[in-house]
């Protein structure tokens, strides 16, 4: 039988693979929204493993709402990155500078 | 071994590599590409836990929406995949340390303790209730009940975000040609009725 604390390591796995990812990545804004997904993911495991374990119906709602707000994140982080497209003409992290931060 | 085990570790295993490749790819075409296998996989471990609904979910909204707006996207803005020699590597140390430290904890945490349910006492939604429901049947029967209210609400978030994503996007381009209602409806003046004879027509 499989045991909760493989899926919370493959969840923890998932979620530094994530962070790993918004790091490492300077080329464009996609691949940290991709992150953002795969933490996501990985927080969905959590919970349902969690709802598995614990004999527990909640996890797996609170999962669902978390999917619904996931999936309304991508949109409009997509759209802002379509029109900062057009307005700037890159999404090159390195040349998203105009806040001089 | 049990069947579920070797599914287990074989689903996790693609899970993990294809969101190290979703990092790591340099064309972002592949990189959504293995962010859908990886979905394909996380229902897969779903499955694993007795969450059918929320693995048929996940194919359904991530694989068939996100996923494909990802891409939709991605094929649209047509950035420039680096040319540029990438200087990766100013950034690459401090973030693989800050990664493996994360990943050195949690591990080390998880795989030292035990964490023991059976005592937990709290639980709102017991499994037990719905033992002769399907999975979507029992998920439908407390969604619907107690948190209808959340369940509204996180409508109106994806309303919210349908809103705000057409508002974004939306423009007025120079030199379209588009249609103004009042001057279609209001055209007195502008026609003129003829009353043709039968079988004779009409010059213009």
């Amino acid at each position: 039988m499989i045991e909760l604390n493989q899926f919370l390591i493959l969840s923890a796995l998932l979620f530094s693979i994530g962070v790993i990812g918004i790091f490492l990545n300077r080329k464009n804004v996609i691949i940290i929204l991709m992150s953002i997904e795969i933490i996501l993911l990985a927080v969905n495991i959590n919970l349902v493993s969690f709802s598995y374990f614990l004999n527990d119906l909640t996890g797996q709602i609170f999962s669902l709402f978390v999917l619904t707000v996931a999936a309304a994140e991508a949109a409009i982080g997509l759209a802002i990155l379509v029109i900062y497209n057009r307005n700037a003409g890159s999404i090159e992290i390195e040349k998203i500078n105009t806040l001089k931060g | 071994m049990s069947i579920s085990l070797i599914t287990f570790y074989l689903f996790s295993a693609i899970l993990l590599l294809s969101s190290l490749m979703v990092i790591s790819t340099k064309n972002p075409v592949h990189s959504v590409l293995f962010l859908i296998l990886a979905f394909l996989n996380a229902a897969g471990i779903f499955v694993i836990l007795h969450a059918e609904f929320l693995a048929m979910i996940l194919i359904i909204v991530y694989v068939g929406a996100v996923a494909v707006l990802f891409l939709f996207v991605v094929m649209m803005l047509d950035f420039k995949t680096s040319l540029e020699k990438d200087n990766i590597l100013q950034y690459m140390p401090i973030g693989l340390l800050i990664g493996l430290v994360f990943i050195a904890e949690l591990v080390i945490v998880l795989i030292n303790t035990r964490l023991d349910l059976s005592d937990i006492q709290i639980l709102s939604n017991p499994l037990d209730n719905f033992s002769d429901q399907s999975n979507t049947e029992a998920i439908g029967s407390i969604l619907y009940t107690n948190y209808v209210l959340y369940f509204q609400l996180s409508g109106v978030i994806l309303l919210v975000a349908m809103v705000g994503s057409i508002v974004l996007t939306l423009r007025d381009r120079e030199g379209v040609k588009r249609q103004i209602v009042s001057e279609q409806v209001d055209r007195k003046g502008k026609i003129e009725l003829v009353d043709v004879k039968s079988g004779e027509g009409v010059d213009i």
